[in-house]
């Protein structure tokens, strides 16, 4: 089979301080229910500085400086061991300040619903101007700017969502109707915020990889979010939104949805349209979220530590035809939680991690690399939540001891060769089994690793319509080399085919 | 424990009665198993949802205890839970959850 390879990847942060307070849902739930708590006047000597952010080794981890064997040696708590002389930019992105990407939701927004001072905008072109990134075309869409007076009034009479940056207002999101509330400021501020992180992902994506944008036919957004108006709240289409302004002209594109596991679906679903041969090239892209900005917040504070989930998330990964270089996307050993599976553990791990191993007849031992819900530790374990990834390999080598691909006293030697500490922000999608394709393609290329398997879940019941779990995987695989060339018949060959069939007829007939 | 969830279990301890309930929980860590406990019986320790402040001293076990484990078909149980008894700390949940029964829960059995 011709199968898709994994092209190219890029992952950005966006360091958001005052998003946190004013836009994670914790926090404005808290705001609504007890206005005057500990908590809340507690919050903001918890929040961290951007050079700080940067310094951060999972952070550094995410953007591509460092790699995850690095987080195994570095002291910790991470927070208080920041990696010096560490760079805002990174190998495969970026981590970005919060007042630059407020000019970026100015320049992805289509329908003059952002409005910034003219103060600020004068101070976020020349930051953008300076950026390598954000083309003179992209930094015109900023414009000159309000006056303080007319964004005030749109945020006291007409429910405009203000955004800060270190403290101060700069600006505010329209509401774009006056009764739909899937057109309010709200809305379109969080929708704002994924755009503007996907198209930044979808920046660096080109930048550093190499990419010529015009061969990209087809992006899938797959975020955890939802555009649309009151006649169709879930409409679309965030892809082609970000495809315009990132440049890919030949493209179009969708949303694929499914919690935190839509990446992954959306690898699947990219490399099975490249091999199809229905479009060569297909961008997997998605931004992050500010409401899950601080979400574990009040076990932070509690704990007397930073407020480590005070960066959104994005990511963008390029899936293209056979190169015979780049590592494949086995589409033919798919893990797939279905209806009837059943939701325990066990039922989830073994449709996802155990049955396209079986299918290739493969061990447990013979995937180098699990990439599952890479969450950082460090922002789970505080809240009780425990540490995500290492619970996923816990359960991943029990059932390689129940099919005795390995004995149970090897659980913890299968953790340390085939796992990883996780590094990725509690953004939902984020975490989860993508944040290794970069490492992955890189590990693969230099023969470190022969396979890796993505894996992503995703918790469908928060969504009200079914109480089912969800689940995918793909296994990335070192490409065998030169890809299969259609075997096409000649003209030629046909007439000799065929004079061979006649003279096998004739020589019956004489016989006979 | 979620707020939702809170709702359900004070709703069905009003409809069926205290005595009627037995509150099964299965959180991957002590400390969270042990707030879920804590919740449906001394109330929700958080203060944030319906629980908040309501002792409803209800039976509660985690899905490793031994209460649990006996009384349930051992293949049912090895298909469904056996692998996550491998991977979780059992001592530790159940300790915890152990404690929290003993200190709250209005029954005696």
């Amino acid at each position: 089979m011709n199968f898709a390879v994994v092209k190219g990847t890029s992952y950005v942060l966006v360091h958001t301080k005052d998003m946190v307070i004013n836009n994670g849902t914790t926090q404005t739930t808290e705001k609504a229910i007890n206005p005057d708590s500990e908590y809340l006047k507690k919050l903001p000597n918890h929040l961290r500085d951007f050079d700080d952010a940067v310094k951060y080794l999972p952070n550094q981890v995410y953007i591509g400086n460092n790699r995850p064997e690095d987080l195994k040696n570095h002291p910790q708590p991470w927070y208080e061991n920041p990696v010096e002389g560490a760079d805002r930019f990174g190998k495969l992105g970026e981590i970005m300040p919060e007042d630059e990407f407020i000019g970026l939701m100015k320049i992805v927004d289509a329908f003059d619903l952002v409005k910034l001072t003219e103060e600020f905008t004068k101070d976020v072109r020349a930051k953008l101007e300076a950026h390598p990134l954000i083309r003179d075309d992209l930094v015109a869409r900023l414009k000159t700017g309000e006056d303080l007076e007319t964004i005030e009034k749109l945020i006291n009479e007409e429910h405009a969502e203000p955004l800060l940056t270190d403290g101060k207002l700069v600006g505010c999101v329209k509401r774009a109707h006056d009764v739909d509330q899937n057109l309010n400021a709200h809305v379109l501020f969080e929708n704002l915020v994924v755009k503007a992180s996907g198209v930044l992902a979808g920046l660096h994506l080109i930048d550093k990889n190499n990419i010529n944008p015009d061969e990209v036919e087809y992006v899938i957004e797959c975020s955890e979010e939802a555009c649309g108006d009151m006649n169709q709240r879930g409409g679309g289409n965030f892809a082609k939104s970000i495809a315009e302004l990132v440049g890919f002209k030949n493209a179009t594109g969708s949303d694929t949805r499914g919690f935190c596991a839509a990446p992954t679906h959306a690898l699947i679903v990219a490399s099975s349209l490249v091999q199809s041969g229905a479009v060569k090239n297909v961008v997997v892209l998605a931004g992050g979220s500010t409401a899950k900005l601080g979400m574990n917040g009040k076990s932070h504070v509690e704990k007397n530590m930073p407020i480590l989930e005070d960066v959104i998330g994005g990511f963008a990964v390029l899936v293209g035809e056979n190169d015979g270089v780049n590592p494949i996307l086995r589409t033919d050993l798919i893990g797939r939680h279905t209806v009837g599976t059943g939701s325990s553990p066990q039922a989830v791990m073994g449709a996802l991690v155990t049955k396209p191993l079986e299918k290739a007849e493969l061990k447990i031992t013979d995937i180098d690399k699990y990439s599952v819900e890479m969450q950082n530790p460090e922002v789970t374990k505080p809240a009780g939540a425990g540490d995500v990834p290492t619970a996923n390999y816990k359960m991943i080598g029990a059932l390689g001891v129940m099919r005795k691909d390995l004995e149970r006293a090897q659980i913890n030697e299968f953790i340390e060769k085939h796992g990883m500490p996780g590094w990725a922000p509690t953004q939902g999608h984020i975490p989860s089994g993508v944040p290794y394709v970069g490492f992955a393609r890189e590990d693969i290329l230099e023969n470190k690793i022969n396979r890796a398997m993505i894996v992503g879940k995703g918790s469908l019941f928060l969504g009200r319509m079914t109480n089912l779990f969800d689940g995918v995987s793909i296994i990335m695989e070192k490409n065998p080399g030169k890809a299969e060339e259609e075997k096409g018949v000649s003209e030629e060959e046909v007439r000799k085919l065929v004079a061979e069939a006649m003279r096998d007829f004739a020589s019956h007939l004489l016989q006979d | 424990m979620d707020l939702e969830n809170q709702k359900r279990v004070k709703e069905l301890t009003e409809k069926y009665g205290a005595e009627n309930m037995i509150v099964l929980i299965g959180g991957a860590e002590a400390e969270a198993a042990g707030l879920a406990a804590e919740t449906v019986t001394a109330g929700d320790p958080t203060f944030a949802g319906p629980l908040a402040g309501v002792q409803l001293g209800l039976r509660v076990y985690h899905a490793v205890e031994p209460e649990f484990k006996e009384a349930v078909d051992p293949d049912v149980y090895d298909e469904q839970i056996g692998m996550m008894e491998m991977v979780l700390d059992v001592d530790e949940i159940i300790e915890e959850v152990k404690s929290i029964r003993e200190e709250y829960c209005k029954f005696n059995d």
